[in-house]
């Protein structure tokens, strides 16, 4: 219950040695890029521009829709090839727009004024944000500008840099915590000015004592900033647990950090907001850790958003004649792939080339009742007892047992030694149950 | 799983496309089965040393009948056989240890049947059993072969003043007392595993420190076990025995790291198994200081597993964020 950590939680292997000490690489621009109009959480853009058409790096090629909602913009200069649905990462096709390069790699026009980091005002700051087309880089991808815009009644105090990669293989954040500690500092008040908040803290995991000992160093001179260094724990980036684990607070279910006074942001969002602010920048750009022990050539790469899996692995050398698996995301939580043309998208953080060794499973037996998956569970859930409701087809009793608070950060099936796929279980009862609650609104 | 698939650079890529997450500990269930076998090295070699080298015998009696008999139910229920995973092995192992020295082989082999056939695999097998299968088979063998089951041979180095009978029968019958020094090593009648206090405890530190005991369920055993008794013994001391007494007696150690640490048998939740723990000791209290008999562990820890399912409903976890009165 001490502030510095949470209950729960187990400590896989890291594997952050295969790419923590390579700098980021700019990748050039690809043949071609996919855009899916789809690449935030809310409503899809509207695509603005047609087949043909020309488009310069940083256009604007959809428009966000309703409030939320983000907009995209070209990372290449070329032509419109087509409009249609095209394979994302997430194993559902979506509208995208496609555009060939024609392979010149220009840097990114100012197409946006750069503003004043002293006389911004924060209605300034979320304007640009959401013109920007800046999402959570976390994963879920949530636009930036939303979480920017608490409503009144919500009193917000303090802001929470995360900075705990707790993924394995996984190590944009910390290179970027390490290669541009000022721009992050400075991409933090931004947001701490847009909300108008006294407190700013980075929290960081004890195992990348680089990053805690800069940054330390450069918040001395800001007096409403600080570093806070976290007992290393898988899922401490979960929002819920970094919330818990900085300010002692629970998020209760169904309830948003905004609720107990807190906002998240991810460090690569905090600098792309900075970017955007002081360079004018759109969001075109992905940060990921290209990793595992299946491809040649492990990288930290800056990729045009919309560049085909592929094209970045063929950059990192190809995979080795051992790989067997490809995940875009972290280990835990990412989503294995099946079509190589899927798109890096503006919120990867990661591509995973992983061998037999790395993603061995031991064959499933019944249910040994030991407890490991209950001790493991961030949100004191029983995961052994929802994946059973689900086998059962029980999903009211599912419901009962907040079936739909998982967050399947894979906690459970990690630890599960008679090797049950406890997350793929409930990941089905949590689809059928919120299914059902859809229709008991309906009625 | 995999589809060999030619991507566009011509490189062999096998798709592996099951669900996140994609990393696993690499447990597996028959990989804890024989890290616990391994546990009862000690009180393995404890027995032997205490009790002669023929003990062997009991114990592979004991675990090839089990192996045996979960053999054959699963081949007659056309079921995968699994006697490799070391939990009949196990099952075999811990019941040899609950017998006496110089045991009937033929009674041991009966024991074994009933623990695997009654005690697991009526119930569908592995992970369905309610019962700590080794005791159900204990618990058989009392009943059919009371007299042999409580006949106690001195241990081999045993000095003219102690007794073949085990140091909790010479309590309840005779008031007499035995240094904790000689239960705490071993050199006291008893059944195999529990005589050593010592070989029983390095056995079950190593199963908390890999992680595969929780600590929560011993610990809380010792602690119910020191109150409890403790109680009585403030009471009067003449008539009932000193707390440590009773932790070092009998097989109430043997039980609290082996027995009632059975994943299938005891809680899922930590609350859970700290309810499971002190409830054994107390009704273990009340079997060894009021009952008729001198040793209770057996029966405590199966009326405890019975509760098993009551506990774990009864003890859900908080819901993380979830405040106490929007629950129901």
């Amino acid at each position: 219950m001490a502030i510095g950590t949470f209950n729960g939680g187990i400590h896989p292997p890291e594997y952050k040695e295969l790419t923590e000490n390579c700098a980021f690489e700019v990748m050039p621009a690809p043949a071609e890029i996919v855009l899916p109009i789809s690449q935030h959480l809310g409503k899809d853009a509207q695509p603005v521009v047609k087949k043909g058409d020309e488009v310069t790096v940083g256009q604007l090629v959809a428009k966000a829709e309703g409030f939320i909602s983000a907009p995209i913009h070209s990372s290449v200069n070329g032509k419109v090839l087509s409009i249609g649905k095209e394979n994302t990462p997430s194993g559902f096709p979506k509208d995208s727009i496609v555009i060939k390069s024609n392979g010149i790699t220009a840097s990114q026009p100012n197409l946006l004024p750069p503003l004043n980091l002293e006389t911004i005002t924060p209605d300034e700051i979320r304007q640009r944000v959401a013109e920007a087309g800046i999402v959570g880089q976390g994963g879920a991808a949530f636009p930036t500008y939303v979480k920017l815009s608490p409503p009144m009644d919500k009193k917000i105090d303090v802001v929470i840099l995360n900075g705990c990669e707790c993924e394995p293989y996984l190590t944009r954040d910390y290179r970027f915590m390490i290669e541009r500690p000022d721009d992050l500092i400075e991409g933090l008040k931004l947001i701490i000015k847009a909300l108008g908040v006294e407190r700013g803290i980075i929290g960081i995991e004890d195992n990348k004592p680089k990053a805690i000992k800069i940054l330390s160093e450069k918040v001395k001179n800001h007096k409403s900033i600080e570093v806070i260094s976290l007992k290393t724990k898988y899922p401490q980036g979960a929002e819920k647990m970094l919330i818990k684990a900085v300010t002692g607070k629970e998020v209760p279910p169904g309830k948003l950090p905004m609720d107990v006074g807190a906002v998240i942001q991810n460090i690569g969002t905090a600098l792309a907001i900075y970017d955007a602010v002081v360079k004018g920048e759109v969001l075109i750009t992905a940060a990921l850790t290209v990793s595992g022990k299946g491809i040649k050539n492990p990288k930290n790469l800056l990729v045009p958003v919309g560049t085909p899996i592929q094209d970045v692995i063929d950059y990192c050398g190809g995979v080795t004649e051992e790989a067997v698996k490809i995940v875009v995301g972290g280990p835990m939580m990412g989503v294995a792939q099946f079509d190589l043309h899927a798109p890096v998208l503006k919120a990867t953080s990661g591509i995973l080339v992983l061998t037999k060794e790395e993603v061995s499973k031991n064959p499933e037996t019944p249910c040994l009742r030991c407890g490991q998956c209950v001790g493991a569970c961030p949100l004191n859930l029983v995961p052994t007892k929802l994946a059973r409701y689900s086998q059962l087809h029980k999903y009211e009793e599912a419901e009962d047992a907040d079936i739909t608070v998982c967050m399947e950060c894979g906690t459970c099936a990690y630890t599960c030694p008679a090797n049950i796929p406890l997350v793929q279980w409930i990941r089905l009862g949590k689809q059928k149950v919120l299914q059902m609650q859809k229709e008991r609104m309906k009625n | 799983m995999g589809t060999l698939t030619q991507t566009e650079t011509k490189q062999k890529v096998y798709f592996d496309l099951t669900t996140s997450p994609h990393l696993h500990s690499g447990w597996s269930t028959s990989k804890v089965m024989w890290f616990v076998n391994l546990a009862l090295v000690p009180s393995i070699a404890a027995a032997l040393v205490f009790f002669g080298i023929y003990q062997i015998l009991i114990i592979l009696t004991a675990v090839i009948f089990a192996v045996g008999t979960e053999a054959l139910i699963q081949y007659i229920r056309k079921k995968e056989i699994t006697w490799f995973d070391g939990s009949a092995a196990l099952t075999g192992l811990l019941l040899a240890l609950t017998l006496p020295p110089n045991f009937s082989l033929s009674a041991t082999a009966i024991g074994s049947v009933v623990a695997i056939g009654l005690g697991k695999q009526i119930f569908g097998g592995i992970g369905y059993n309610i019962f700590n299968p080794a005791l159900v088979g204990r618990a058989f063998l009392q009943a059919a072969f009371p007299v042999q089951i409580t006949t106690w041979t001195k241990p081999n180095f045993a000095v003219d003043s102690v007794s073949s009978a085990t140091p909790l029968a010479a309590f309840k019958f005779d008031k007499l007392i035995t240094d904790t020094p000689a239960l705490a090593l071993g050199n006291v009648g008893g059944s195999l595993g529990e005589t050593s206090a010592l070989a029983v405890l390095i056995g079950g530190i190593f199963l908390i420190a890999v992680g595969i005991v929780n600590w929560r369920i011993p610990f809380s055993m010792i602690i119910g076990m020191f109150v409890f008794s403790g109680v009585f013994w403030l009471i009067n001391p003449q008539q009932y025995p000193t707390p440590v007494f009773q932790i070092f007696a009998g097989s109430f150690l043997f039980g609290a790291m082996f027995m009632a640490t059975d994943w299938v048998t005891s809680p899922i939740t930590n609350k859970g198994m700290w309810i499971f723990g002190l409830g054994i000791s107390l009704v273990l209290v009340v079997i060894r200081l009021f009952g008729g008999l001198p040793e209770g562990v057996m029966y405590s820890i199966l009326i405890m597993n019975a509760f098993v399912p009551m506990i774990n409903r009864f003890t859900k976890p908080r819901t993380f964020g979830a405040v106490k009165e929007d629950k129901k």
